[in-house]
């Protein structure tokens, strides 16, 4: 099995992406609604991991 | 004021198990395999793509599958609980056990990452099987 070596940030936004398709598909009920709440799932977890970044590198110094 | 929050706490009757069990058992052994069996493709094939890229990405990442430990509180917590969420993946979690897939605990951003991505592939298998019991007991379209 070949290894990949992603950075935090490639992690994160991998994670954000399957885990929004997944809330998207499970958590409205018609394709619409599906859609936008998942594309909303994946904008909040960019927003977080960008605050949370730059919390983490502020509190750092 | 009272009526509505006695509804709200109103149980729904539970479905014959004949009616929901194939789907949500097909649901745990593939990911979005509930879904093909309930006709519905579309989302049972984005659940299929969601969690095995999740879980194949955890592999490649050198993350870890848990194995149930007891003893303290806090590492039965972890290890089962880690267990399980990797055991919900299915099949993939069958076939990395089959390949002899074993990932010694070793310190590492990438490595970390990899075995949350590998829970966090099972977690999201159980939200699909959920999704697919209410499909097949009729409260979800």
């Amino acid at each position: 099995m070949p290894k990949v070596n992603l950075s935090h940030f490639e992690a994160a936004l991998l994670f954000a992406l399957f885990t929004s398709i997944v809330l998207g598909i499970v958590s409205r009920k018609t394709d619409r609604d599906r859609l936008e709440y998942g594309l909303r799932c994946f904008g909040w977890f960019v927003v977080a991991l960008f605050a949370i970044g730059w919390a983490m590198r502020l509190g750092h110094g | 004021m009272m009526m509505a929050a006695k509804q709200k706490t109103e149980k729904l009757p539970m479905p014959p198990l004949n009616l929901w069990l194939p789907a949500v058992a097909l649901g745990w052994l593939v990911p979005g395999g509930g879904h093909f069996l309930l006709k519905r493709n579309g989302r049972g094939a984005l659940i299929l793509f969601s969690v095995a890229s999740m879980f194949l990405f955890g592999i490649m990442m050198g993350g870890i599958l848990f194995q149930p430990k007891t003893g303290g509180l806090l590492e039965m917590i972890i290890y089962c609980g880690g267990f399980l969420g990797d055991l919900a993946s299915g099949i993939f979690y069958v076939f990395a056990i089959w390949m002899g897939y074993a990932q010694p605990d070793v310190a590492g951003a990438v490595h970390d990452y990899g075995t949350k991505f590998l829970v966090t592939a099972g977690l999201l298998n159980v939200l699909a099987m959920v999704d697919a019991f209410d499909i097949a007991a009729g409260r979800k379209n």
